[in-house]
């Protein structure tokens, strides 16, 4: 990404120092069109529903339920679900239950980093509504005020049958070519970034991580 | 080589390109084989094996990808031509015109340079990436790599001794008439140690270090994304059947026909794989003395072998 400073279309990165600013990419993201062939837009679709490959990222205590999705009783390799260490290389991000501040922050550069299309399942009630730590002074009550969610599995903690309903549906939803969440983000970044900014006090980060 | 004429030439690129197809192809299936081989073994079904070719044209149609500078561009570039030019000079299939790709006298020698060439390629585009796990990673693999390319090159000096030539497709020739004649008989030595540089090769466990998932978030390639993996993907595959087709030829009396082929490669590659399920893995320093120890010892062995037996 270039490092334009002159262009209007970049961040402000004010969390930065001044000698921090030169290090990082301060480009705005763009959404992003569909491909103007149809049938090309559709066989992406349904390569991108059929290879789905989870970043290796656990936030709370609901991400356990991952782990038996792996493993021989529901194995969902055989959906072409994969596990991948990396941002850069994975499609959907799984917060697995309470997001903390301080995770919270964490998760945003890792979803930053991922390349679109990418999709949000959030597990648990936690994400949704806060579910028991609904009081607590430092995790946040709704997810969503963050990061666009695709798919919301509640229940604490679901069911490992729960998260791979939700998989499957979300496999259908990418199919039809729904799932937008990643355009969402961008084109209301503006609040998105306000909001997190007003939990995040320590703001030390772009304000775009590239 | 001299070319009757242009259109002649044409012909060999385009029966290249086909050769090149097939092994991609293949190379793919028999990942995906693998795959659910161990997934048999870990009691689970296993990918579909149209997965690799959903895998790539996933990340092909991925809508963004960013860049970490030329340099980025050129290492999958770089890791795919180290592939391609690999194979453009192995005969696949014996006495097949069609097939026997640009093999010439000398071709031994530029297989194996290309065979580093991409990897070093691949160094470089994953060094500028800037990512902390890729320089390690590369770290890790260029040692492991310059550990086992000591037995591998011993195994090939001493073959080429043997048959005195540095052309695959003569190797290949004087192995003919029956598996008396395969290297792994006559000059088993060498085959030795050579396979044992083939489990480093392969990267599976116990020599899986550099690429390491949960540690150092899969090694080099961890900052590659969208279209660039979608190279590395099909290198891998391309690239790890190459190297199959490879040992085949220098050790195993090569193939007259893609069925030979393929059951010969299938059956090297789980060599790797049973070693691979069956053991743990190494730390890059017990690796490496791995390499340096036995497995060179037999490679200097197959040379004193073929000088004192063979000769
Ligand atoms: S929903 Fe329940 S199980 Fe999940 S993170 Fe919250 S408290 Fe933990």
């Amino acid at each position: 990404m270039s490092k334009d400073r002159s262009s209007k279309n970049t961040m402000e990165n004010s969390g930065l120092s001044a000698d921090e600013q030169l290090l990082f990419c301060n480009a705005r993201p763009e959404p992003y069109k569909p491909y103007s062939i149809k049938a090309v837009e559709d066989f992406a679709n349904w390569a991108r529903a059929n290879s789905l490959w989870i970043l290796a990222f656990g936030t709370g205590c609901c991400s356990i339920e991952l782990r038996p999705l792996m493993t021989a009783r529901f194995d969902i390799s055989r959906f072409g679900i994969a596990g991948r260490p990396t941002p850069r290389q994975s499609s959907v991000f799984i917060i697995g239950g309470y997001v903390s501040v301080k995770t919270l922050k964490r998760i945003i550069r890792s979803y930053e980093q991922m390349q679109g299309p990418k999709f949000i399942i959030a597990l648990g009630s936690c994400p949704a509504n806060g579910g028991m730590y609904f009081d607590s002074y430092n995790t946040i009550n709704q997810f969503d005020l963050y990061l666009p969610v695709d798919m919301y599995v509640t229940g604490c903690m679901p069911r490992p049958e729960a998260l791979l309903a939700a998989i499957m549906e979300l496999k259908e939803d990418i199919k039809v070519g729904n799932c937008d969440g990643a355009n969402r983000y961008v084109e209301n970044l503006d609040w998105y970034k306000a909001n997190q900014k007003k939990v995040i006090k320590n703001w030390d980060m772009p304000d775009y991580n590239w | 080589m001299i070319y009757a004429s242009m259109s002649e030439w044409f012909g060999r690129v385009g029966n290249f390109g086909l050769t090149l197809l097939i092994v991609t192809v293949y190379g793919l299936l028999v990942g995906a084989l693998i795959e659910r081989i161990i997934a048999k073994v870990q009691g689970r079904v296993g990918i579909p094996y149209s997965q690799p070719f959903i895998n790539i044209a996933k990340t092909f149609f991925k809508r963004t990808a960013v860049s970490h500078g030329i340099m980025f561009y050129l290492g999958p570039v770089f890791r795919i031509a180290g592939g391609i030019g690999t194979l453009a000079f192995i005969p696949v299939i014996y006495g097949s015109e069609m097939f026997s790709n640009f093999s010439m006298a000398g071709d031994l020698f530029l297989v194996i340079y290309f065979m580093f060439f991409g990897q070093l390629g691949m160094a470089l585009g994953a060094g500028e990436s800037g990512h902390p796990y890729s320089a390690i990673g590369i770290a890790r693999g260029l040692s492991q790599m310059t550990a086992y390319e000591v037995p591998f090159a011993l195994a090939v000096i001493s073959i080429v001794i043997q048959y005195d030539t540095l052309s695959i497709t003569e190797i290949v020739a004087a192995q003919q008439g029956g598996w008396q004649n395969w290297t792994v008989i006559t000059n088993w030595v060498a085959t030795l140690a050579a396979m044992l540089a083939f489990l480093g090769m392969t990267g599976y466990s116990p020599f899986d270090i550099f690429l390491a998932p949960q540690e150092i978030p899969i090694g080099p390639p961890t900052e590659f994304h969208s279209a660039y993996l979608s190279f590395l993907q099909i290198n891998r595959a391309l690239f790890g059947a190459t190297k199959l087709v490879l040992f085949m030829n220098l050790f195993f009396g090569g193939a007259t026909g893609w069925v030979e082929l393929m059951i010969k490669t299938l059956l090297i590659y789980m060599v790797a794989i049973v070693v691979g399920v069956a053991f743990p893995r190494f730390r890059v320093d017990q690796g490496i003395r791995f390499f340096f120890k036995i497995p060179t010892l037999i490679g200097i062995m197959s040379i004193v072998y073929v000088q004192m037996v063979l000769a």
